[in-house]
């Protein structure tokens, strides 16, 4: 059986997701005061951007944004070859009683954002910390939720969710993968 | 990536380039409130130091604790290596201890190859100078360095000066910005360049005033006193004046240009005091980049499954 | 049973014929041979040798008897075809004096695998300083001819000369161990372009070449033989062959591993291959099967230098100079000279039977297999491929530098006076 694919969210869906997300977070903050939003490599770091320009115009001040890379963190470090790491560029001013939000493109098994939790605490004592994510695939072998959802995506696991974005892929979608053979659990490594 | 560190002629232009941005990151670690990544944790680097080196052995050793390994310091001095014990009895007791890799500084070319490939160990090992062979830590921290100042290192000119003959971080050097696509030139008396240099991927010259106007960093090697008793050179006054780094000589680089040197200096022999502690010297820049790519080196090595070539296929970002 | 007859062996690689062996002669040459009561050993496809004679091995008994004994030795002298092997005097006690030459000699006549001629020192405890008593050995019940220093080289030009001068009169031969002590000092491996790449101290040619050229000028200077031994690059064949084109007494010796191996191997780091005088460059192992091919180089001699484990098992700079020979060199002498057409067997019987008995005034040796001649003599079966496994060997060391590696030829018989010291390729 050759692979299909599905688009499921295209440019302009994305797009209303990242501001539906952005006034979420609005909302839930209180405004913008002591936000700083954090994207996870690679692909959570341009989401994490556009929802920091979104929260900038809306609220007329710069919200700090940056990247925490957590391959450091990981725990299936030793179950693959070495990994490039990613880069970490936390806004002046550290994250010391901010109320971070960490921006993640799916959320599948939750062990990123455990290593994401792991590293923050590393960087400083944030006030509070946030999870918004593009795409909740399900799927969770541990126990974290997101607070902000573009999108809920019922999956099987033998299924593949890729999310390009315009910076590094071109164009902004989010496409299924029915692979017949990539049947494992999440938290393997593959 | 490659299993052992043992020279820098290992590493491709992508290996070298990984190992040198993987640095980059691990710089940004010293600024954090915690210095520290889980990363290497349960892991056992063994640094083992037949040579005394405490610099080396320190740099290796914070790098090592900074990505949380345990660390087990074994040198030479009122051990058992100072017995005479053997290379290969000492290496079957790190394996017994499970070490997960082995920093080694060994004053014999080529005894981290004989420990990497012996099948006495099955750690990975890392070549912490040996002999006068090659230092390969020590090259990729001077590209850090010089990266950082320079940028790209591809079409740079580099000249390294003093003694080639006996220098494994000349050799290291020399292999590194190759293939990093510098121009490296040696620049020594002829006495102290090694017998066929010219199947080496470098330049070379006796002449160093004439080197210095081209050049974008100048690397100085140490040249010990004793190698006039073997008639390397006629005195050390007279190395000096041909050789040495003195202000005059600076002058002649340009404004840009880089002074750097892998210590331990010898004040007034390669290098005058004022030139060393000048804003061109990033000499102290060097100490400190030591740790970041060693950690990088150490992450690359042993983070990943060592037997592990599989599994390659793209991930998903939340896995 | 009397003697045995040997059927079909092609005579040193060339036509077939039948040997009796009786009363250690060859008793008969010819086909269609018979002998009542002879012991009848099928040679057909095999090429018959006059016994191989090693002008160079290191038996190392006594003092180091943990690596090889004159017995262990000579066996894998006998497994690798030589009925004659010379005992280099590097041992502990040196071969200095009538006393000690005498215990090898004796050795090896009561072990019985090969003929042991033992090599004397030149000077006393391989000093270099004062020569050793070189008229009580010749005088000795070993009856040495031959003289060397090896391991260290005779480099004082003073004693050199005296020494070549001194041995005329009991017809004995110098064979130096051609390096330069100063330009050698730490050296590790050839000097040239990898040595500078792996760090390890060169051994420059020069340092051998410059010794030989003196050590011409001198035997022809004081009308005396010299024996150069393991010559090791394209330069010294050259010297070798300016001094032999003047006429002078100049014999000299390659090794099997000067023959076959190059530098490149030190890039293992492996000590297996760090050997002195140090393996060469491929333009030098051109060089030496050349001189070897037309007669400028005497012989083969083999340098068989076993080493305990410990001595290898360690760093390079640590390490022993030296490897195993015996059991292999006829192989490594096929493939390097035979299969490349440089020496036909002829050559090879010449070269390592022939000539080495000349230098070393071995009676009874390197006769040629002809009616009346002392019966050493040496089966072998070209045709054989085999890798070479470290563990199949007599030799109490294992540094051999061919571990697994494909060489041809087997040494299926050897006999000593006309009796087996190896059938069927096993030690009787």
């Amino acid at each position: 059986m050759p692979p299909t694919h599905r688009t499921v969210l295209d440019g302009d869906d994305i797009g209303r997701a990242l501001t539906r997300i952005s006034h979420e977070i609005l909302e839930r903050n209180k405004g913008a005061a002591d936000l700083m939003i954090l994207g996870i490599p690679s692909r959570g770091v341009p989401l994490a951007e556009r929802i920091a320009a979104r929260l900038s115009a809306a609220e007329g001040a710069t919200v700090p944004v940056g990247s925490l890379d957590v391959t450091m963190y990981r725990d299936d470090l030793q179950l693959r070859p070495a990994r490039t790491l990613g880069p970490t560029d936390i806004p002046d001013g550290g994250i010391d009683d901010k109320a971070v939000v960490l921006v993640d493109d799916v959320l599948f098994s939750g062990r990123t954002i455990r290593a994401a939790l792991d590293a923050i605490g590393d960087l400083g004592r944030p006030r509070r910390v946030r999870l918004a994510v593009l795409v909740d695939r399900g799927h969770r072998e541990l126990p974290i939720r997101a607070d902000f959802v573009g999108k809920n995506l019922p999956t099987s696991l033998a299924e593949k969710v890729r999310v390009l974005v315009e910076e590094y892929d071109g164009r902004d979608a989010v496409v299924i993968d029915d692979s017949p053979v990539a049947a494992a659990a999440p938290g393997v490594a593959r | 990536m490659i299993r052992h560190l043992l020279s820098a002629g290992d590493l491709s232009r992508d290996d070298a380039v990984t190992v040198l941005d993987t640095a980059t990151e691990m710089l940004s670690l010293a600024d954090r409130t915690i210095k520290k990544s889980p990363v290497l944790r349960g892991r056992t680097v063994v640094n083992l130091f037949f040579e005394d080196s405490t610099r080396t052995r320190i740099s290796f050793e914070a790098a090592a604790k900074r990505l949380s390994a345990d660390v087990i310091n074994f040198a030479a001095k009122g051990s058992s290596l100072s017995k005479g014990e053997s290379l290969k009895d000492t290496a079957l007791t790190l394996e017994a201890m499970g070490a997960d890799a082995v920093v080694v500084r060994h004053g014999s070319s080529g005894a981290p190859h004989r420990l990497a490939n012996s099948g006495w160990v099955r750690s990975t090992v890392v070549n912490a100078g040996d002999g006068t062979h090659e230092h390969p830590t020590q090259a990729l921290l001077d590209a850090f360095t010089m990266r950082r100042h320079l940028g790209d290192l591809d079409g740079r000119r580099i000249a390294i000066v003093g003694d080639v003959l006996h220098s494994r971080v000349a050799r290291s050097n020399a292999l590194l910005l190759s293939t990093l696509g510098a121009e490296v030139t040696l620049v020594a008396p002829p006495t102290l360049l090694p017998v066929g240099i010219a199947s080496w991927p470098v330049a070379t010259s006796y002449d160093l005033d004439a080197t210095l106007p081209k050049a974008d960093a100048v690397m100085m090697l140490r040249v010990q006193r004793e190698r006039m008793n073997d008639a390397y050179f006629p005195t050390v006054r007279e190395y000096s004046r041909r050789y040495g780094l003195d202000a005059r000589r600076m002058g002649l680089l340009p404004e840009h240009s880089l002074v750097m040197h892998p210590g331990p200096m010898i004040r007034g022999m390669e290098i005058s005091a004022d030139v060393a502690d000048s804003p061109r010297s990033v000499i102290v820049e060097q100490v400190s980049n030591g740790v970041a790519v060693r950690m990088a080196v150490l992450y690359l090595l042993l983070s990943g499954s060592s037997h592990d070539s599989s599994d390659s296929e793209p991930q998903e970002d939340d896995a | 049973m009397t003697g045995y007859l040997i059927k079909g062996a092609r005579i040193e690689g060339g036509d077939q014929a039948d040997l009796l062996l009786r009363d250690g002669v060859v008793a008969e040459v010819g086909s269609g041979l018979s002998a009542a009561g002879a012991e009848v050993v099928d040679a057909d496809g095999l090429v018959a040798l006059p016994g191989l004679v090693d002008l160079h091995t290191h038996l190392r008994e006594p003092g180091r008897e943990d690596a090889e004994t004159v017995e262990t030795g000579t066996q894998a002298a006998a497994r690798g075809g030589f009925t004659a092997v010379h005992a280099m005097a590097n041992t502990d006690p040196v071969a200095d004096t009538a006393g000690v030459v005498e215990q090898v000699w004796r050795l090896g006549r009561e072990a019985g695998y090969c003929d042991v001629r033992p090599v004397g020192a030149v000077t006393v405890g391989l000093g270099g300083e004062r020569l050793a008593e070189l008229g009580a050995m010749a005088d000795s019940a070993a009856a040495v001819r031959v003289f060397s220093d090896d391991g260290r080289c005779v480099s004082d030009a003073v004693l050199m000369r005296r020494a070549l001068e001194y041995v005329k009169a009991f017809d004995g031969v110098v064979a130096q161990h051609a390096q330069e002590p100063r330009l050698t000092e730490d050296a590790q491996m050839n000097e040239g372009e990898l040595s500078g790449v792996l760090g390890l101290t060169g051994w420059p040619a020069v340092a051998e070449e410059a010794i030989i050229a003196r050590d011409c000028l001198l035997s022809a200077h004081v009308g005396s033989r010299l024996h150069v031994c393991h010559v090791s690059t394209a330069g010294s064949v050259e010297i070798v062959r300016w001094a032999k084109g003047k006429g002078w007494a100049v014999t000299a010796e390659v090794t099997p591993h000067h023959l076959l191996l190059t530098d490149e191997l030190a890039t293992t780091y492996d000590p297996v291959y760090k050997v002195n005088p140090p393996l060469r460059t491929h333009d030098d192992v051109e060089a030496l099967r050349e001189g070897l091919a037309d007669g400028t180089i005497d012989c083969v001699a083999t340098d068989h230098a076993p080493h305990p484990s410990e001595d290898k098992d360690c760093e390079w700079a640590a390490a022993a100079f030296g490897m195993l020979g015996l059991e292999t060199a006829l192989s490594v002498v096929q493939e390097a000279m035979v299969e490349t057409g440089l020496l036909d067997w002829a050559g090879v019987a010449d070269r390592m039977s022939a000539r080495p008995a000349r230098i070393g005034r071995v009676e009874d040796h390197g006769r040629g297999l002809e009616a009346g001649a002392p019966a050493q003599l040496t089966l072998v079966d070209p045709s054989a491929r085999r890798p070479v496994d470290p563990a199949d060997s007599a030799s109490l060391s294992r540094n051999t530098p061919y571990a697994r590696r494909e060489l041809p030829g087997r040494v299926v018989g050897t006999f000593l006076r006309g009796r087996p010291t190896v059938l069927d390729g096993k030690l009787q």
